[in-house]
């Protein structure tokens, strides 16, 4: 019974740092003591915070290497642009659309999580990280040809070229290939991060937490005793892995309603490992640690303007250096001994580093 | 179609070299080295450097690149990999990543990210064939691949060294025992995968001469799908994937779309893998309880 409780209560204090995050900036914006670049990262803070617990789903409680996270997160930006701007014609009102915006973002990554994580989670290891990279690079490489217009007549799809989609003389042109969408409204509200923010919290910590999620958990630490146990390993690692993808999807319509123009290229393979240095940073299966990191290493290069050159290479080093130190017996000790802030509350949600 | 089939299978050799790398140092200390695509384009600014600032003839200027890539091997191996030796796949790949993105960033300091003009280093009149043209590098590029993989094989195969590679790749614990220097084989796999990186970015940049601190990335990524699709850990695996992913793409960018190539490439690696999870020649291994 101790157990739920402190389960419930770590869950119930990620809820609480969130409402002070936003009540915190909400105010501070409001009486405009924020700086115009500062409060212009508010919701890609969001995105990213979403981003970074739905890839700690993947790499955290699945154990699974996803490298390809961008591609959802680029499938539900360009899904959210074009259903925004389908209702911005259809004149609906903007947090329902906002709201729609994500909902289908959410369920088209939810469907290429499905298609891609058939094939890819038969598949273990390296090789599966291998083969999310190589999704991830397909679906920019696709969204890169992808050409959609809307006209009076209807919607204009093409795969060559802006002119083959034979709009009329007043249609827009929605995506435009490698250009990306241009002329997005922004409709993106800080709210409406931070609600994302605890709806995904809400969905990870229950999942997590129930039966579905121990066996997930159950696959990640010993894959052939769980099947030896009952447990259908596909099913559950299906499970984690649409789930995932269908949250990203959602932080990808955020964050492209947030800006006037969304490029493809934008959710490249770096995007994926600047997720994955979130995750890693803040702590593999640590939930409160990743949205730590997503937010501070979001604001970090905002704050220090001159170490810009700089910041990936740091990026870089820290992140050889934490799986180095992370895997030195010695320095773990040290580690135990100095426990503090960011240190898992449950071994169990960890990925076990000394197996 | 013949132009094609020969672009293709240079391009494809280009791949195989790069492959070697991989699927060596995979078959010897279980990882991916993700930094391996980064190291040719280290080579190719040293390569650069060497004939531009230094003006160093061609086969001098590539030695010299080799020789500074096969050291970045050794290096990068003792300081970032040696300590993960026993630790889970995960974390091994992750540091491989942070390796990747160290040299590309440095890179990007040194050298910034404008795009330098690679000095044409072989400097040979195309030869004609018929109606069709082929140009030198193509040439010398196919010649080297098989050059390099008939030394190879012989390297493995005959040599005491070769044998002590084969060994730890099969069981690291009973070639210990044995008697064999486990770190010092697996120093020496990075560095000959290091040096004939190298050897790939010059002949890489003979025939697409935009150097540029990314440069690497993209045809690492893709000499790790070949290796992945001839099997990876096995070396005529590596070459028969590579040409076959060079003649591929370069058929995809003639006759289909040069947009889509990458996603066609990309595309038939998943295929392959859900085939045959193990790759074209790769070896079948039993999972044990």
């Amino acid at each position: 019974m101790k157990k739920i409780n402190a389960h419930s209560l770590n869950g119930f204090v990620n809820y609480g740092l969130v409402l002070v995050f936003f009540a915190v900036f909400q105010t501070l914006s409001s009486m405009g003591m924020l700086s115009n670049s500062f409060s212009g990262q508010l919701i890609p803070i969001c995105a990213y915070i979403v981003m970074a617990l739905s890839l700690n789903l993947v790499v955290g409680i699945s154990g699974e290497l996803s490298l390809g996270h961008a591609g959802f997160m680029s499938v539900g930006a360009f899904t959210g642009v074009i259903v925004s701007t389908l209702l911005q014609h259809a004149a609906a009102p903007t947090p329902f659309r906002l709201g729609l915006a994500m909902v289908i973002g959410a369920i088209f990554a939810g469907l290429a999580g499905v298609m891609i994580g058939i094939p890819v989670l038969r598949l273990q290891g390296d090789y599966l990280a291998i083969v999310t990279l190589a999704f991830g690079e397909i679906i920019r490489n696709v969204l890169n040809c992808i050409y959609l217009g809307l006209d009076s007549t209807g919607l204009h799809f093409s795969m060559r070229s802006a002119a083959a989609m034979g709009l009329e003389e007043d249609g827009i042109t929605i995506v435009n290939g490698p250009m990306g969408a241009v002329g997005v409204e922004k409709i993106s509200t800080f709210l409406a991060g931070c609600l994302l923010i605890v709806v995904v919290l809400f969905v990870i910590q229950n999942m997590v937490n129930s039966r579905s999620g121990r066996a997930i958990s159950a696959i990640r630490d010993n894959r052939i005793a769980a099947e030896a146990c009952g447990l259908n390993i596909t099913k559950y690692k299906m499970m984690a892995f649409v789930t995932s993808a269908a949250m990203a999807g959602a932080a990808g319509a955020l964050y492209a309603l947030n800006f006037s123009t969304v490029i493809p290229k934008k959710f490249d393979f770096n995007t994926s490992i600047l997720i994955l240095v979130f995750v890693v940073l803040g702590g593999i299966g640590n939930l409160r640690g990743s949205m730590l990191a997503a937010a501070v290493l979001t604001v970090l290069p905002e704050l220090l303007r001159g170490f810009e050159d700089f910041r990936m290479l740091v990026y870089a080093v820290v992140l050889i250096l934490v799986m180095v130190i992370g895997n030195n017996t010695q320095a773990k000790a040290l580690l135990h001994r100095c426990s503090g802030l960011f240190r898992k509350s449950h071994p169990k949600e960890g990925l076990d580093c000394e197996q | 179609m013949l132009y094609n089939l020969i672009n293709g299978i240079s391009l494809g050799s280009v791949y195989a070299i790069i492959a070697l790398g991989y699927t060596m140092v995979y078959g010897i200390a279980k990882m991916l080295n993700f930094a391996h695509g980064d190291v040719i384009m280290v080579g190719g600014y040293m390569a650069y450097c060497a004939s531009a600032y230094m003006g160093l003839p061609a086969l001098p200027a590539i030695l010299f690149s080799m020789l500074v890539c096969t050291l970045l091997g050794i290096v990068i191996e003792r300081l970032a990999y040696k300590p993960l030796r026993n630790a889970t796949s995960l974390a091994v790949l992750i540091t491989a990543i942070g390796v990747s993105y160290f040299l590309q960033n440095a890179a990007l300091l040194i050298w910034s990210s404008t795009p330098v003009f690679f000095p044409k280093l072989i400097d040979l009149p195309s030869i004609k064939l018929g109606h069709i043209t082929i140009s030198a590098a193509s040439i010398i590029t196919i010649a080297t691949c098989v050059v390099i993989m008939i030394a190879l094989s012989l390297f493995t195969n005959k040599t005491k060294l070769g044998k002590a590679m084969r060994a730890v790749s099969e069981d690291k614990g009973a070639a210990q025992l044995m008697g064999i220097h486990v770190n010092g084989t697996i120093s020496l796999t990075f560095a000959i995968g290091s040096g004939l990186a190298a050897v790939a970015g010059v002949l890489m940049l003979s025939t697409s001469p935009l150097l540029m601190p990314t440069t690497g990335s993209m045809p690492g990524i893709k000499a790790f799908t070949a290796a992945v699709f001839g099997g990876i850990g096995s070396i005529p695996g590596a070459m028969l994937g590579g040409i076959l992913l060079g003649v591929i793409e370069t058929f995809s960018k003639a006759y289909i779309s040069t947009a889509l190539s990458d996603a066609i490439v990309f595309s038939i690696l998943i295929i392959v893998l859900l085939v045959k999870p193990t790759g074209l020649l790769g070896k079948q291994v039993r999972e044990k309880v």
